[in-house]
């Protein structure tokens, strides 16, 4: 597993208004995009100097894809990264205020201690 | 010598700003209340009479990454730009500017490294809500220099709650020791119990109302010995996913003292989360005149 890089896109996704919306209209294609062109991106150095290595598993590139939230919880995402960035996506989408943020609650439910471990 | 006039610990609940200055049927029930409650916690500060403010806070992931992340940050610069588009975006949050206090950055950074922590620096860092939110709350007018200090209190590995606590100690030895005339008061902003990105976010209160009681207990009378014995890197996961951020609380202590009571506390039970309010005056109010 590679919760580095699952981490980097949610990052990097969350913090660019315009990836934003490609990610909540197109979130295929953009993961695809954001593997091939940013992935091995050095955030902080130019872009010839970039890493070499990384890449997401089936399961994660899957997960990204289909916006599929509790499957990043159990992948080890961190979840600040994942509700701050799922919550730019869905919450215009609900009438309540917090209503996404219910929704992503309800939708873990199931869930109990001990959660995945969000190490990197 | 400087003076350490006053030392405060709060929560930092990004939408306050939105929910204090929302009217007509935006304005949630509990807005009046919370507004009364900041704005007694704000006289705390004022009282003081500070002219330079120490924050300490944690970046959210907005400026600070994984590929090079420390554990304790001091800023050293003399303006700091503030809060992020995700910010703005989510919380409603102003952008906003802040001045720096670049002589106490640096003596920060260099009696800190002598006195044993491995300080990271930063010439360049935008801030986000975790120390605006207190400027918001307790000091709108956003006129006093600060130094910001960062510690990492989400992304694994953090460092042990001692080390916060210790830290905690030695900032105050180093400000009580700064060579200056100037008043100084720290201002820290943590978690009591905390979701985020779990099961348990959003509920009624916050996921776990007997953590948070205990932890206004141990805060509100300065009782490091059983905070430090009851909790640790592990446990903190129990009460809320998001609970390490009480780490700020604990470094809160160690600047205000074992033992010492706090002169104001007050809480505000909001529908997730336990909103606690904290302030010491270490030399008394009347006792830090100048």
């Amino acid at each position: 597993m590679s919760k580095y890089l699952l981490n980097k896109f949610l990052f990097t996704v969350d913090r660019d208004p315009e990836l934003v919306e490609r990610y909540r209209e197109q979130p295929r294609e953009t993961v695809t995009w954001w593997e091939a062109q940013e992935a091995n991106r050095l955030l902080n150095c130019v872009t010839a100097e970039a890493s070499t290595w990384l890449a997401f598993d089936d399961t994660e590139r899957e997960a990204l894809a289909t916006h599929d939230y509790p499957a990043l919880f159990d992948l080890g995402a961190h979840p600040f990264l994942t509700l701050t960035l799922f919550i730019a996506l869905f919450e215009r989408d609900h009438d309540m205020p917090l209503g996404f943020q219910l929704e992503y609650a309800s939708r873990l439910a199931d869930r109990t201690l001990p959660y995945p471990d969000i190490s990197t | 010598m400087a003076q350490l006039v006053a030392v405060i610990a709060s929560t930092h609940h990004p939408f306050y700003y939105r929910a204090s200055t929302a009217t007509g049927q935006d304005r949630p029930p509990f807005a009046d209340e919370w507004v009364r409650k900041i704005e007694a916690f704000r006289a705390t500060l004022t009282r003081a009479r500070p002219d330079v403010l120490v924050m300490v806070g944690s970046d959210h992931f907005h400026q600070l990454w994984l590929d090079n992340m420390p554990q304790f940050l001091v800023g050293k610069a003399p303006t700091y730009d503030a809060n992020w588009y995700n910010e703005e975006r989510e919380f409603g949050l102003p952008r906003m500017v802040l001045p720096g206090q670049e002589d106490l950055s640096a003596y920060v950074l260099r009696e800190g490294l002598d006195a044993g922590f491995d300080l990271a620096f930063s010439n360049e860092l935008r801030i986000d809500h975790s120390i605006t939110c207190p400027i918001i709350t307790l000091r709108p007018q956003a006129d006093l220099p600060i130094v910001p200090i960062y510690t990492n209190i989400f992304a694994p590995p953090l460092p042990q709650p001692r080390r916060f606590v210790q830290l905690g100690q030695t900032l105050r030895q180093l400000i009580e020791s700064w060579p200056s005339q100037q008043r100084v008061a720290v201002i820290g902003t943590g978690h009591l119990s905390l979701e985020l990105g779990g099961p348990r976010q959003f509920g009624a209160h916050g996921p776990d109302p007997e953590f948070d009681r205990r932890a206004v207990e141990w805060i509100g009378t300065g009782d490091l010995e059983k905070a430090l014995a009851e909790v640790t890197l592990e446990s903190l996961h129990l009460p809320g996913n998001a609970t390490h951020g009480f780490m700020d609380f604990m470094l809160m202590m160690g600047i205000a003292g074992e033992g010492n009571r706090a002169d104001h506390v007050d809480t505000l039970d909001l529908f997730h989360t336990m909103e606690a309010y904290f302030t010491w005056y270490p030399n008394g109010l009347d006792g830090g005149s100048s």
